[in-house]
């Protein structure tokens, strides 16, 4: 079975090469079949892919402890699902997820254009086969996952393997590692057309219109997959937060940043034929980040908590980044002339101006979080010194930049596009400001002095009012001419422009996720030591260990406390914190116990008994308002779900539109 | 003003004051890598600066006193102490034999006061590469810690 898994692994690779080479070749000497060919190659990697990966978890389930890497992630207590999970469980089994769905994107794309963009697809096509065979040069030779222990010594049989990392067997880790590739992998396909279309000297745009909605799709697995991790480690971890800057976690926010500056600044080009160098440079920047946040992970050139063991990875993967980002830069420099831009910004108060702002800003904060993240390697290499960064420097930076992305948010919609009078921002922001220095002064007076925490909050009123507005006036015009009532006319207002209304939900996800992190000003812990039956108060809460028990299961042994909850001396819940000992690993994890309101968390931790076993020693914290967060996300999700339905009436932009006279010329371009 | 100039002095003075404090986030959190025989030969530089310093939890060192948690860190036949008082409790991979990285401050009777502590387990399977060879010895074998 072995064998056959990494037969399969070498002919996708065979195959994938195939494919660039026969791309090329196809386009260079006019050979529409062999370029056809090249495309059904990217079809037989798939199939070998999904072949190899359905053989990878079949040993999972089977338990095949004979395989390494089933061995070292798998054992024969642990549940289906995460004997499943641990396909992404481990580095070799990882690389093998990012390749197949590598694999499942390219194949997809090439099936959805297999008649369109003839001139581009060739160069698609390849520019994905190129990245897919670097990670399958990855799987196939470098961290098989494929290898078999013990050939040759004599050992014959395997009885049980390690396990998968406990911290690993929760629900929301099962699924967070492949929303992020699905993220990850995701970026590959913009980059690829924005390339294909630079190489055929396309004009701007047509890049931009095909990959539109897939970008946002991949954004949204991005976001997911932040956030499932960040929700993993509020209630898996046990230190109650859900972001430390570790660097994997900022691997993931770097490409997310710059992503998310894309889709805003695509909209400069679609409406203003602005920015179209920016925007490739962006998309690259997106697609080189994911590729550095998987070396990152996978290489572990920066120590972190994650990052799986040191491996030789991490050299094939800085030749890769050097070779594409070189390759990409001389493109635009190259072809600098077709992306022209069509206007210029003729005035600061203006819709331009505020989409450069949140460029400019989402920038900033992308380059300090990756210069954060790299100053170890960056300070050695200097001072000789090793000398890392850690929260306060990134909160330091990037919690003003937080705040000035979310007066954008506000803002930005509301400002005509070229130039704004100061007499109509007046009018527009009127009334927000009042709600906004209303709560602040409100929040002064019960006795709050906290800065951040007022100009966030202050902030978050500020901009659900106008974005609350914009549907309301929206909402006001269609009820007056269809005389539709309140409800049906908002929800007519978002279908007519999903694209904007959607955006505007999302925004609103995002005020609602910084109602959550301004919560984090006002933290409550306290750890106590306490005889059972006895009491102690948090915040508001009044908490009595009742008793403590233990028991087992196959995969761990448990003990856990029972905690009775008042408040104002009523009974209003009983928590249960818990403290696993992992048979096969032998390693101990707590299970906290969440009593979770959208007001406040109260979060319980059972860190032991002490020595004489008489006495629990309890971690309790107060988080007030974080749930916010997880309702934001899915705010957030809601509205990219609606930015993804087709409008029902078709925009129409004040612009003309550049007819590409150079793209016709037919000239055969060298490679 | 002409657009362009006013966009630019806007942007000159964010990035200004992201820069500032950019630096000055760096100043306050900067920590500076080290091993136990490299903190043994700083002297009296050590007790100024902050410090991460790594190794292995010795075996059976690890005692709870009320709210403090003392331990000793090891690198081949070096020894530290280690005091933790800290907020957060320790990560599950702390144990005896567990990598750990403590960041915090010296004092000047040699003990290391750590404000942060992260772990690693040491019976990870996959082990550096060179180390272990797969294939040398069952896995059951290697998990002892």
């Amino acid at each position: 079975m072995e064998n056959l898994g990494a037969l399969c692994i070498l002919l996708a690779f065979c195959f994938g090469c195939y494919s660039i080479v026969g791309s090329l070749v196809g386009v260079w000497r006019a050979k529409p079949y062999l370029v056809l060919s090249s495309q059904r190659a990217v079809y037989a990697v798939w199939a070998l892919l999904t072949t190899a990966s359905g053989l990878l978890v079949y040993g999972l389930l089977a338990g095949d402890f004979r395989l390494a890497y089933v061995a070292a992630h798998s054992n024969k207590s642990m549940p289906g699902l995460y004997k499943f999970a641990a396909w992404w469980g481990g580095q070799e089994g990882s690389l093998l997820l990012w390749a197949w769905i590598l694999s499942t994107y390219a194949a997809v794309v090439v099936f959805t254009n297999r008649n369109r963009f003839h001139r581009m697809m060739p160069f698609v096509t390849a520019t994905l086969m190129v990245t897919q065979v670097f990670f399958l040069i990855l799987i196939a030779f470098v961290v098989s996952p494929f290898q078999v222990l013990a050939v040759g010594r004599g050992i014959t049989e395997v009885p049980d393997g390690n396990g998968l990392n406990p911290l690993l067997q929760y629900w929301t880790m099962a699924i967070h590692p492949p929303m992020l590739y699905l993220g990850y992998v995701g970026f590959s396909v913009p980059f690829a057309f924005a390339l294909g279309s630079l190489i055929t000297r396309q004009p701007g745009d047509a890049w931009i219109h095909t990959t539109r909605r897939w970008t946002i799709v991949t954004w949204m697995f991005q976001t997911c997959g932040i956030l499932l991790g960040a929700g993993w480690a509020y209630a898996v971890l046990g230190w109650g937060g859900y972001w430390g800057w570790d660097p994997v976690e900022n691997a993931s926010l770097l490409p997310w940043i710059t992503a998310t500056a894309f889709l805003h600044s695509v909209m400069m080009q679609e409406k203003k034929g602005m920015m179209k160098i920016w925007n490739i440079v962006l998309i690259a920047s997106t697609f080189f980040l994911c590729i550095f946040g998987t070396m990152l992970t996978r290489s572990g050139i920066v120590s972190s908590v994650h990052a799986f063991a040191q491996s030789p990875i991490g050299n094939y993967f800085l030749v890769f980044l050097a070779l594409g980002i070189a390759l990409t830069l001389y493109l635009i420099l190259d072809r600098l002339d077709y992306l022209k831009s069509e206007s210029r910004l003729e005035n600061v108060l203006s819709r331009e101006s505020s989409f450069l702002f949140n460029n400019l800003i989402l920038l900033a904060s992308c380059f300090s979080v990756l210069w954060g993240t790299l100053f170890p390697v960056i300070s050695e290499y200097v001072t000789g010194e090793k000398v890392s960064v850690d929260a306060p420097f990134f909160n330091r930076v990037n919690i003003p930049i937080g705040l000035f992305l979310l007066l954008l948010t506000g803002v930005g919609p509301l400002i005509a596009w070229r130039r704004s009078s100061v007499d109509s921002l007046k009018r527009a922001f009127l009334a927000p400001t009042i709600a906004m220095l209303a709560l602040i002064g409100g929040l002064m007076a019960a006795g709050i002095f906290h800065f951040y925490a007022l100009v966030s909050l202050g902030l978050c009123v500020f901009v659900a009012w106008t974005v609350a507005a914009e549907f309301w006036k929206g909402a006001a015009a269609i009820r007056a001419k269809d005389g539709l009532s309140l409800l049906p006319a908002m929800v007519e207002l978002t279908h007519r422009n999903t694209r904007r209304y959607g955006g505007y939900l999302v925004h609103m996800g995002i005020v609602f996720m910084f109602i959550g992190f301004s919560g984090a000003a006002f933290n409550k812990d306290s750890t106590v030591e306490v005889n059972i039956g006895s009491a102690f108060r948090i915040g508001s809460y009044d908490l009595t260990v009742r008793d403590l028990k233990e028991g087992e299961n196959e995969n761990y042994i448990w003990h856990h406390a029972r905690v009775e909850v008042r408040k104002a001396g009523e009974l209003i819940g009983t928590l249960e914190p818990e403290r696993r000992l992992y048979k096969s690993s032998k390693q101990p994890t707590s299970e906290v116990s969440i009593r979770r309101r959208l007001n406040e968390d109260l979060y319980l931790n059972f860190a032991g008994t002490s020595n004489d076993g008489s006495k629990a020693v309890i971690q309790a914290y107060v988080f007030p308002l974080v749930s916010w967060i997880w309702v934001g996300f899915l705010v957030v999700l809601i509205g990219t779900w609606v930015c993804l339905v087709p409008s029902k009436i078709k925009m129409q932009f004040a612009r003309t539109e550049v007819v590409g006279v150079v793209s016709e010329r037919h000239v055969p371009v060298k490679s | 003003m002409k657009p362009l100039v006013k966009f630019g002095l806007l942007t000159v003075s964010i990035i200004g004051t992201l820069g500032w404090l950019a630096a000055d986030g760096v100043n306050q959190s900067k920590t500076y890598y080290s091993t136990i025989s490299e903190v043994g030969q700083m002297g009296k530089d050590a007790q100024e600066r902050r410090l991460r310093v790594g190794g292995d939890v010795a075996e059976g060192s690890i005692q709870r006193l009320g709210r403090e948690v003392h331990f000793t860190l090891m690198q081949d036949s070096l020894r530290m102490k280690v005091v933790y008082a800290g907020i957060d409790p320790l990560p599950d991979t702390f144990r005896d034999g567990a990598q750990a990285l403590v960041d915090g401050r010296m004092d000047s009777a040699g003990t290391f006061h750590a404000q942060k502590i992260q772990a690693k387990c040491a019976s990870k399977y996959e082990a550096k590469p060179g180390q272990v060879k797969p294939g040398y010895e069952p896995v059951n074998q290697k998990r002892a810690s």
